[in-house]
């Protein structure tokens, strides 16, 4: 009873301290005012290191950085690192850490912390706690110290083998060393500091004043859980929430003059990924069928309005710097080549599938609906299964005890993340994929220090994958965001981020 | 010496349904370790964590840790919340209660003036409109009904704003202005039941020989309505009554997901998703006891009334 007492006690002061952060004052020249996000998933951690839901970091991206960050243009910059260089033979990783930055409750960041940091998501502590997600890239990390360099604190990660790509994993959040209350107090370095967070309800968080970088111009930010996009949209048409990112091309259709969108492309390979271990895709002239029976283009009507884009590989549209636009084509939408393709392989009257489909994604329930009817076209009936989200993790993608699913898979920005699902013989290999081609490509791309190299085996190794047509690769879905009249900034990025430091209110005149 | 057979009776009910669920849950696929580390762990991580959250035990082990928690007034820890169920508990469980005593309430003032309005006059234009009208609420189903408030009376009309709940710790008066409207959600099928229950249950009294004596004494219909047909009508009405609290309980939970009332049925159906055991076992448990409880205790108003 007492606890319970003391909690409302809180809660209201802390609902008492927000209220009093109200007013639109100017402050710094930044505009100032506050700002809510819907968002539709609840948070699975407060913690960086233990988030593992796309709709979690997109949020708490807020609070923390890593040593470097992405642009919106999908580069790395400097963050909590001032610079960094990578030895020639990528063995070598080379810190420099900014010296002005302090955590949100005061603290200076040190390279302790870092080190501590990265030794965690590296699983590499002495006491590892098993929640955190740890990187499996890091596990090529030998070795991380920190040192002096002209008088700077810089930290050095070493390589048991050379590895330019890693870099694209130091976007990982550095915590304090000495914090012990991450999972339910968060603290980082970011431009906003967290404020509170209630179950079910939402997060708020406010502008770090003492951030070393350019201070970001919103004063308060909420995130509003919604049970569903429905949900949240009915917030929206009721004026509660200012920024929504997930709208469908239905809802955006609805949306009256109050707000406006914008739009950009989701960082997804959204594929029909099918288990090449069972029959009939275990033979290629059937999974090719499949290909040629999915028409891609209707399902970006259907479900983007026409947004989105298509992909024919295992990296994502946004990803541009590898992306292999060749793949896109390699089976252009032709029932009659796919009836054609199934009579060769034994199954003129074609099959029954069964396809599971996480419940909780509305968005691959209606892709799965519209794909079971286009292959009704070639004679072939998919099933769809919808499982919860706990038991596709179990059977689908942990067990790999399926025939066929859709979903959508996300990476950091590094090509070896996206396509290390189908190394053969890899735990993450879902769909059984093999191909010693593949591999090949990807295991020398992974160890090139030479750029032009590296992009033209990653370009060999999504060739295999579509040749071999080892899945409906089918788009990175559209990302309609819905902004109020009155803020501008919102920008898209090539990972999971909901940028509010970017975002600002347009001064009314 | 019954009361206390009974007790041991509701006892043994709540335990058997609590290993039920612990039961059922240990069948499902997927485990919290799973549900928590998601698509990038490794075995041997989901392993260890498996290890650390005592998943490894066998099934008497975790069912009899949890249950000599429960005894000592620990109902544990939500792993997906990183902190204590009682704390959820404390957060959900008031909005719970404030939705579920509202839409009681709001049974009780709708339906007792209709029932005597339908019971005094039947058969008028009145009451053959009524019954058309509780056949339709009866027959809607109670997130259809919400979907139907949240649509009319949020979005056309401007009523309230759908999905903008408080919470009672955050301002209570505007978290019952915004109950009002589940409430009534929940509320309006169990009205046409209560009112369709009272009428007939007056009518069926009306038939019966003592109102002839009363009008032969020269008492009015309302009189007799009043004194002799409602006082009768009402010990039967009572105990349906119970049953509708037990059906607003579980209402409540579909009631919160259309209105986004972060009360324990929402709490209860993200925790199944997420393997949130020790939440889902606690909520288990409270709902269970509600509802074993109310039954018992109508069970006991019948039989005295039987006796009597």
């Amino acid at each position: 009873m007492k606890r319970f007492l003391f909690t409302v006690l809180l809660l209201t002061v802390a609902a008492a301290a927000l209220s009093g952060c109200k007013k639109d004052g100017t402050k710094d020249g930044k505009n100032g005012g506050a700002v809510v996000v819907g968002i539709t998933q609840d948070l699975d951690s407060l913690d960086p290191h233990k988030a593992v839901a796309a709709g979690t970091k997109e949020v708490l991206y807020n609070l923390f950085e890593g040593l470097v960050k992405s642009d919106p243009a999908g580069n790395l910059v400097p963050a909590v690192a001032e610079s960094y260089r990578i030895s020639d033979d990528g063995k070598t990783y080379t810190f420099v850490l900014r010296s002005d930055v302090t955590f949100h409750n005061g603290k200076k960041l040190t390279a302790e912390d870092v080190v501590y940091s990265l030794k965690r998501v590296a699983g590499k502590l002495t006491t590892s706690d098993p929640e955190v997600q740890v990187l499996a890239a890091f596990s090529v990390i030998s070795d991380i110290t920190s040192a002096k360099e002209n008088d700077k604190d810089t930290v050095v990660v070493t390589l048991q083998e050379g590895n330019t790509e890693l870099i694209g994993y130091f976007t990982a959040s550095i915590v304090p060393c000495d914090y012990t209350e991450q999972k339910t107090k968060p603290v980082g370095t970011g431009p906003f500091k967290f404020v509170s967070y209630t179950p079910m309800s939402g997060l708020v968080m406010e502008r770090n004043d003492n951030y070393y970088g350019k201070a970001a111009s919103l004063e308060k930010v909420t995130f509003s859980i919604s049970e569903s996009t429905d949900a949240a949209f009915l917030k929206l048409q009721a004026g509660e929430i200012d920024i929504f990112p997930y709208l469908t091309a239905d809802q955006a259709a609805q949306l009256k003059d109050k707000y406006y969108i914008e739009v950009g492309e989701m960082s997804l390979v959204q594929g029909l990924f099918l288990n090449n271990k069972v029959e009939p895709f275990n033979k290629k002239e059937v999974r090719q069928a499949i290909n040629y029976a999915i028409d891609k283009d209707e399902i970006l009507t259907m479900l983007n309005g026409g947004g989105g884009k298509k992909i024919g590989s295992g990296v994502y549209a946004g990803f541009t710097a590898y992306f292999n636009e060749s793949c896109v084509d390699t089976y252009p939408y032709n029932p009659e080549k796919a009836k054609e393709l199934l009579r060769n392989a034994g199954y003129p009257d074609g099959f029954t599938f069964t396809c599971t489909v996480p419940s909780n994604y509305t968005y691959h329930v209606q892709t799965a609906e519209i794909i079971a009817s286009q292959l009704k076209k070639i004679g072939v009936t998919m099933k769809i299964q919808t499982v919860e989200w706990a038991s596709w993790l179990s059977d689908v993608y942990h067990d790999h005890n399926h025939e066929a699913t859709i979903i959508g898979l996300d990476s950091q920005l590094a090509p070896s993340d996206i396509l290390k699902y189908y190394i053969s013989g890899s735990a993450k290999n879902f769909i059984n994929y093999e191909s010693e081609a593949f591999d090949a490509a990807y295991r020398e791309a992974v160890a090139t220090t030479d750029t032009a190299k590296k992009k033209e085996l990653y370009n060999k190794a999504q060739q295999c994958l579509a040749d071999d047509a080892a899945s409906v690769f089918l788009q990175s879905p559209s990302l309609m965001v819905a902004v109020r009249n009155g803020y501008a900034g919102y920008k898209f990025y090539p990972v999971y981020v909901q940028d509010m430091q970017s975002v600002y209110k347009v001064k009314s005149k | 010496m019954k009361a206390g057979k009974k007790i041991i009776s509701m006892i043994a009910a709540v335990w058997v349904l609590s290993f039920v669920t612990f039961l059922a849950f240990s069948v499902l696929p997927g485990d919290a370790a799973e549900a928590r580390l998601g698509t990038n762990a490794t075995p041997e991580q989901i392993e260890a964590l498996r290890e650390e959250m005592g998943l490894n035990d066998n099934l008497f082990v975790r069912y009899g840790r949890w249950i000599g928690g429960v005894f000592t007034g620990d109902l544990g820890y939500s792993v997906r919340y990183a902190r204590p169920v009682s704390e959820l508990f404390a957060q959900t469980l008031p909005n719970t209660l404030l939705l579920a005593g509202l839409s009681f309430v709001l049974i009780l003032a709708l339906s007792f003036p209709l029932g005597l309005l339908y019971g005094r006059y039947p058969g008028s234009v009145g009451d053959r409109a009524g019954v058309f009208l509780n056949q339709t609420f009866m027959a809607i189903p109670a997130f259809f009904l919400g979907i139907l408030v949240s649509v009319i009376l949020g979005i056309g009309l401007g009523l309230f704003v759908p999905g903008a709940f408080v919470s009672y710790n955050e301002g209570l008066g505007a978290c019952l202005a915004y109950l009002f409207f589940p409430a009534l959600a929940i509320a309006l099928p169990k009205v046409a039941m209560t009112v369709r229950f009272l009428r007939s249950a007056l009518l069926s009294e009306k038939r019966k020989e003592y109102v002839r004596t009363a009008r032969s004494k020269g008492l009015g219909e309302w009189e007799i309505l009043w004194k002799h047909l409602l006082p009768n009508a009402l010990a039967a009405t009572v105990t349906f009554l119970g049953v509708i609290v037990s059906e607003i309980v579980a209402g409540s939970i579909v009631i919160e997901q259309v209105f986004g009332i972060n009360g324990i049925g929402r709490l209860l159906v993200g925790s199944v998703a997420n393997r949130d055991y020790d939440v889902v076992q606690a909520l288990v448990l409270y709902i269970g006891i509600v509802v074993i409880v109310l039954n018992g205790v109508i069970e006991a108003l019948v039989q005295k009334e039987a006796e009597s």
